[in-house]
């Protein structure tokens, strides 16, 4: 008997292919969102698992703020050609074109807010009724409530005091007409776990999550990457510094650490040893205590 | 990474200092980060606490936040080098009682918390039975606020004994109790001083060694077809697999199966996971087995063995708690998930509901609201392939859905 026990990560796998498949059942037209940051990628690399031999049957979507790193999009450009799926852009430039968002101004200006518009946007043309995510519940204290298939209504909020109890392992996608689904198969998954994982599997990563040098400033005690989508204060001078990236959003908001891992494992090792959360290097989140909850709420997945 | 997985839930009355012991144990395993330490020992000054407020780390909406009490699951994570813990963090507020069963439907083992002060009260009695009821294998109650009671055994051993004569009523496998203070950590991570009496382990102790690996059913094979894979490609032009989370049993290349409804034999061609074949799979591995024979299958369909199938039928008996505020209608139509099957049911008889303190049946009452816990009969409009919830967790649950708004009002388990 003792023989038939799964390891934390092949129980955490056999979720979350559990969690994908059950998406591709119970919606017609669903979507995976992609933002070329590991666990995204991780989340399509277990969806090419769970229907394997056959394709992934629904696209990837990018919301692009414009503002990615430019080794972002070269990797989401070849990750999707190697796994021969569907690639769908969001972006949040033709949302400030066409007038439904204002650019933000200053200092700490950030796309990150505008892109909820273009996220929900998207999901609307195409009629997407279930978008598929990599966060985590142990990011971030809003995101550790969410369900597995969190219900939106048509706006695409989330009512956190009003949510389906989730039990077993039976999930409820059932919705009224212009409703929608955030699903999140690696919700019970943690930062290490993300990591061995990617060891296991030898997934590729954009090289960004490695040790390389970079023009950088210091901000607010957060280190940011030079560049022309920020607009830099005076007393702010750039430095090359030797660093990588813990999670990877816009250039705007994703800070760095000073690493010299250079591979997985010493990743791996240096996470071991850290002691600050991913998100602190995240300026989106340190606008307020309840950042993320009150962004969610308006449909941010 | 051979670590084992325990899912555990907490449960507790309010203000019997749940959050406060997930935290404590979080910051005495060393899983709370600097920045996470620093933003609530902030948010502590600020709102005048004499202590760092561990409680804050659980509580992540603003509501809870400015109320101080938990409403919803929170799921928290953390590691020791022996294993690794996923918590659902439930409330104790009785009309949230619903978030205790969700917490408690995934969990191996329960955490029930009582106030040494206190003693047994009526959540305690409902928090057990819950955690019987769902199946829960193993039950730690952590009698807490010791140092408020001057860490008295006597104490201790009266409440223990009160537990002992309501849980043996009860269906549970495994059941422990600590003499704990979260507030001051005694017998959390370390040993306390204050207690010499207790000889046994600390909290951390008994997650780190109790056994789980026997949790699963690995004797009937049980696996309910959740998604025909079908590639449209010219390499794979005849392939046919079936994929699906395997809800009991183990299965091997080479097996002979039948097919549920159909009754159709055939044997296992090969199991697989991406691009590794496996021999054999069990419980709860998420797999894709392809067939000998071309056999008409869909999603809801089983595949189990012929000598050891599970009950088919119409009628199901089962122990149904209540999660809405709407109560359940007497010969009220729902929708019914059971495992990949999507079916509509009949509330077809309320036999009687459970009073939860005496443990009694109530037969005169039949009116099943919020948080009530009964035994009905349903009658759905196909077959279902169950078994006993003792039995197995995943074929034995079901929710019933309101087909108006579509929410989750019933967790269902079946007798």
């Amino acid at each position: 008997m003792t023989a038939y026990n799964l390891t934390h990560i092949e129980e955490l796998e056999s979720e979350a292919i559990y969690v994908l498949r059950e998406v591709a059942s119970q919606f017609e037209n669903p979507a995976l969102l992609f933002s070329g940051g590991k666990d995204s990628i991780v989340v399509a690399y277990l969806a090419r698992k769970a229907f394997s031999p056959a394709k992934i049957p629904f696209p990837l979507v990018h919301i692009d703020t414009g503002h990615n790193f430019p080794e972002t999009i070269e990797f989401r450009d070849e990750f999707v050609k190697s796994i021969n799926a569907e690639l769908v852009i969001g972006s949040v430039q033709q949302s400030i074109d066409e007038g439904k968002v204002v650019e933000e101004n200053g200092y700490n200006a950030s796309r990150n807010l505008l892109q909820t518009t273009t996220l929900l946007d998207t999901i609307e043309s195409y009629k997407f009724d279930a978008a598929i995510g990599g966060a985590r519940r142990d990011e971030e204290k809003a995101r550790a409530k969410e369900r597995f298939f969190s219900h939106r209504d048509e706006f695409g909020q989330w009512d956190p005091k009003n949510q389906r109890p989730e039990l077993w392992n039976i999930f409820n996608g059932r919705k009224s007409y212009g409703e929608s689904f955030r699903v999140f198969p690696i919700s019970n998954w943690t930062e290490m776990d993300v990591w061995q994982y990617i060891l296991h599997e030898k997934i590729a990563l954009p090289m960004l999550y490695f040790s390389h040098e970079r023009e950088s400033f210091v901000r607010d005690g957060v280190i940011m990457a030079a560049t022309e989508f920020i607009q830099m204060k005076p007393e702010e001078v750039v430095e090359k510094r030797i660093l990588r990236f813990r999670t990877i959003g816009d250039m705007t908001c994703t800070g760095a650490t000073v690493s010299s891992a250079a591979s997985i494992e010493e990743i791996i090792e240096e996470i071991a040893a850290t002691r600050t959360t991913e998100r602190g290097t995240r300026s989106d989140d340190k606008r307020s205590e309840a950042a993320m909850e009150d962004r969610k709420k308006e449909g941010y997945f | 990474m051979g670590m084992e997985l325990l899912r555990f839930t907490t449960a507790g009355s309010v203000d019997d200092g749940k959050s406060t012991l997930i935290g404590r144990l979080l910051y005495d395993s060393k899983s709370i980060f600097e920045d996470q330490y620093e933003a609530i020992e902030e948010t502590s000054k600020r709102k005048g606490d004499e202590h760092v407020n561990l409680a804050l780390l659980t509580d992540g909406l603003r509501a809870e936040r400015e109320q101080g009490i938990t409403i919803d699951v929170a799921y928290r994570y953390f590691a020791t080098p022996n294993r690794k813990f996923i918590i659902a963090d439930t409330p104790g507020h009785i009309q949230y009682t619903r978030n205790m069963v969700t917490g408690a439907s995934t969990a191996n083992l329960a955490l029930i918390l009582v106030d040494a002060r206190n003693g047994v009260v009526e959540q305690t009695h409902r928090h057990t039975f819950i955690a019987s009821a769902l199946g829960i294998p193993h039950i730690v109650f952590c009698i807490n606020k010791m140092d408020l009671v001057d860490y008295e055994e006597s104490v201790f051993i009266k409440i223990r004994k009160e537990i002992e004569s309501f849980s043996s009523k009860l269906e549970v496998k495994d059941v422990r109790f600590i003499p704990i203070s979260a507030l001051h950590g005694d017998n959390i991570v370390n040993d306390s001083e204050h207690m010499p009496w207790y000889r046994g382990g600390t909290l951390l102790y008994l997650l780190e060694n109790i056994h789980i690996g026997s949790d699963h059913n690995h004797i009937d094979c049980r696996f309910p077809v959740q998604h025909v894979i079908r590639p449209q490609s010219d390499d794979y032009h005849d392939f046919r697999g079936y994929a699906g989370r395997i809800a009991g049993g183990v299965f091997k290349r080479g097996d002979e199966v039948m097919i549920l409804p159909s009754g159709f034999t055939s044997r296992i061609k090969a199991i697989s996971n991406h691009n590794k074949e496996l021999k054999e799979a069990f419980a709860p591995q998420s797999v894709c087995l392809t067939l000998e024979d071309d056999i008409d299958i869909s999603r809801g369909d089983m595949i189990v063995r012929e000598n050891n199938q599970p009950t088919i039928g119409q009628d199901v008996d089962v122990l149904v708690c209540w999660l809405n505020p709407r109560p359940m209608q007497p010969s009220g139509k729902y929708a019914v998930k059971h495992t990949t099957n999507d079916v509509r049911c009949i509330v077809k008889e309320i036999l009687y509901k459970v009073d939860i303190n005496s443990l009694h049946r109530v037969e005169d009452d039949k009116q099943v609201g919020m948080n009530d816990i009964a035994r009905v009969r349903l009658r759905t409009t196909k077959p279902l392939f169950f078994d006993r919830y003792a039995r197995n967790r995943i074929t034995g649950s079901l929710i019933l859905i309101d087909e108006g708004t579509n929410e989750t009002v019933g967790a269902a388990m079946v007798i």
